[in-house]
């Protein structure tokens, strides 16, 4: 869209004051609870400067980096979907008076977000989520709202954790489109750049204002290192090649009676999964019984009430709810959205209690061929 | 369909024009808008989201037109919360609907073809409104055929409207129950049993199903082996769902969402997860 600028530590800084001047809620990442997460962000001092996570299946820690870059860490237990697609929300309010009701629409969210610090991987969950929620015959006028109104100032990754494999799933770690504006973060000798690029008139607005000085040639080549070193730390995949294919004619394979006697069906992947979309609905009422409310908030498939049907749960074991969670997200998510439903982003890796990897899970029905058992799992019933 | 405006997950105020009992634990509600009708239009098979005050919502399919055509009728089992707080509505009580919603019965697809309809239980009340379609343009289609099965013969639907389909419309009506004591002197056995005891030619038919799971794989079973082609048979699936309109995510079955893809389905769009258990 343009060439890349270049600004320090102070415009940064100073991007964050223009965001909240122009009347933006800033949201990015920040420590808190041993953790990087999601937050308001009310000034730069808030971003988790000096740290990184240490992730791998069923691990997560944070710790002091050996140099204090501010965007040194890969992904943590939030995503951004928690504000496009708030964990609970209430749909309309309704009033009961003299055998009449009067059902009152929620006013439409007004907040403007500017989210700062989105991954590749997370711009193109944004995308993913955008298919369910605007572009199909219906659509979440709420979820509309929040997403126009929203300014994304992306973060090329630099580092990768053990348990990404977006490269594989097409989805990073470079930031192609999707963003208002890009980063990379840039650091020598403790001293801090940031290149940065436009990717839509408000981003260009933006940068109009910061006084950026322009990029030299030798600038850009060590973001590009930075991202390539990315890429190449990354050591999980997942082939997608065939792999809806795959997961259809193997719906019946003995790996799902396996990975259902590890998983504990404690819904953590689906929570932090940035693309998992599902809610249910509460409806409440007062004491009086003349006010009702009807809230919607995320919900799992990994949960029995949810394939609930008069009688009981269609899918009541744990094989069967992992088995929907998994060919969902890399099979018919494609039939239904046009692409996968997974980014790579490794969250589901991370915060799975008992380790559970998604790609391994993949990689064992594949190695095993369609239709026939392991051989070590001959006798299991 | 475009119900982005108004909002798709907000009822609208209806009015129960009239309630009344079907059977022993069925019941029927005629509901009418409130204020300007929206739309009142709709495709048999489809089905509307009714919202007890306070209570829940839930999707229950038309079951017919109302009479002056503002408004429609729903036939509903009291099976628990929500449909028992659909049961103790009266006269004049307000409810939120929204809708309509989802995939309807294959009507002028089978213009020229016979038909064969086969219901279990509650399943007749989405296929009546197919039914009253097929015979207001009697003349567009060849042999039709209900095959209707109940668990007793005090749980049979509509039964007093039998006689005009088979009198006027000439519709072979066939009926069975599971069960029955002396008093009944119909057939009893299940709804498959029924399939060579009427006319039509299975090169050239249409059959719609609507019952349990089960029913409907033992249906589709008995006509394949007649000869009826897997693109000429129709299904309905069904599946806890909470918003009707795609986002929620409960109603999915495989790449299907039974909201909006469903809960009609051409056979042979369904048939490799049909058989599966827990899907
Ligand atoms: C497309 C479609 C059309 C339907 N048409 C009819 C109809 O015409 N007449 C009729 O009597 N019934 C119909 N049903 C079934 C009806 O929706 C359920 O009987 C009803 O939801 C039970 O709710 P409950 O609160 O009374 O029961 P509970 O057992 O108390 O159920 C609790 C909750 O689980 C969910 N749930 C339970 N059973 C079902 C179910 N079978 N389908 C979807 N969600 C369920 C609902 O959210 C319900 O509120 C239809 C279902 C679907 C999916
Ligand atoms: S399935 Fe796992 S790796 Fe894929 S997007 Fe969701 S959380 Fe990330
Ligand atoms: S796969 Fe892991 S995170 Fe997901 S439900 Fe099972 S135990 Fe929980």
């Amino acid at each position: 869209m343009n060439a890349p600028v270049l600004i320090d530590t102070i415009g940064l800084g100073q991007l964050i004051k223009l965001l909240q001047k122009k009347g933006y809620q800033v949201m990015g990442p920040t420590v808190r609870d041993e953790a990087i997460v999601y937050d308001t962000l009310d000034s730069i001092n808030d971003l988790p400067q000096g740290w990184t996570d240490e992730q791998e299946a069923g691990h997560y820690r944070i710790k002091k980096r050996d140099d204090n870059a501010y965007f040194g860490y890969v992904v943590g237990p939030h995503s951004w979907k928690k504000y496009l697609h708030p964990p609970r929300r209430r749909l309309w309010r309704a009033e009961q008076k003299d055998g009449e009701v009067d059902i009152i629409p929620e006013s439409a969210e007004s907040t403007r977000f500017a989210f700062l610090g989105v991954r590749s991987c997370e711009l193109h969950a944004i995308t993913i989520q955008d298919e369910v929620f605007i572009k199909g015959p219906h659509v979440d006028n709420d979820y509309r709202l929040r997403r126009e109104n929203a300014l994304i100032i992306a973060v090329n990754c630099t580092q990768s954790a053990p348990t990404c494999f977006c490269v594989s799933m097409n989805t990073g770690p470079k930031a192609e489109s999707g963003y208002d504006l890009v980063l990379t973060e840039i650091l020598e000798n403790n001293i801090h750049h940031f290149l940065v690029q436009a990717g839509s008139e408000k981003g260009l607005e933006l940068l109009g204002e910061l006084d950026p000085r322009p990029a030299k040639e030798s600038d850009i080549s060590k973001a590009e290192k930075g991202i390539e070193q990315a890429a190449q730390q990354m050591s999980r995949s997942m082939k997608t090649d065939g792999i809806k294919e795959l997961l259809f004619e193997n719906l019946e394979h003995p790996r799902w009676d396996e990975v259902a006697e590890r998983c504990l069906s404690c819904a953590n992947c689906t929570m932090v999964c940035p693309t998992c979309f599902c809610s249910t609905v509460e409806d409440v009422t007062d004491i009086t019984g003349d006010h009702a409310e009807r809230w919607q908030r995320w919900d799992s498939c990994f949960t029995m009430d949810f394939s609930y049907l008069h009688g009981g749960s269609v899918r009541s074991s744990t094989k069967s709810r992992y088995r929907q969670w998994m060919t969902h997200k890399l099979a018919s998510w494609i039939d239904q959205f046009g692409s996968s439903g997974c980014v790579g982003c490794g969250r589901c890796v991370t915060w799975c209690p008992v380790g559970i990897d998604i790609t391994e899970e993949v990689r064992a029905i594949e190695n095993a061929g369609s239709k026939t058992s392991t051989p070590s799992q001959g006798g299991k019933e | 369909m475009n119900f982005s405006e108004p909002d798709p997950m907000v009822p609208q105020p209806y009015k129960v024009r009239q309630i009344w009992q079907e059977t022993h634990d069925t019941f029927s509600l005629d509901l009418e808008p409130k204020g300007p009708s929206l739309h009142s239009e709709f495709a048999p098979g489809q089905f509307n989201m009714l919202y007890a005050f306070g209570v829940g919502e839930v999707p229950i399919s038309i079951s017919a037109c109302s009479k002056n055509g503002d408004g429609w009728i729903h036939t509903i089992r009291d099976v628990g919360t929500v449909t028992h707080a659909l049961h103790q509505l009266r006269e004049g009580d307000t409810i939120g609907l929204r809708g309509p919603f989802g995939s309807a019965w294959p009507i002028d697809e089978s213009k020229g073809s016979d038909v064969v309809i086969m219901a279990g239980g509650i399943g007749l009340a989405p296929l009546r409104p197919a039914l009253y379609a097929l015979m207001e343009s009697r003349k567009n289609f060849g042999d039709i055929a209900l095959l209707y099965g109940a668990r007793k013969p005090e749980d049979l639907l509509y039964t007093d409207e039998f006689e005009s389909w088979r009198g006027k419309y000439g519709v072979q009506v066939r009926v069975t129950v599971d069960n029955a004591d002396r008093t009944w002197s119909g057939n009893v056995g299940v709804v498959t049993t029924m399939i060579p005891r009427v006319n039509f030619d299975p090169l050239q038919t249409v059959a719609m199903i609507c019952g349990p799971e089960i029913m409907m794989r033992y249906a589709v079973l008995e006509l394949r082996q007649n000869g009826v082609s897997e693109e000429n048979i129709y299904v309905t699936m069904e599946r806890n769902m909470k918003c009707a309109v795609g986002f929620c995510g409960h109603c999915q079955f495989g790449p299907a969402f039974i909201c909006k893809d469903g809960p009609v389905f051409r056979y042979d769009r369904v048939k490799p997860l049909f058989s599966l258990r827990e899907v």
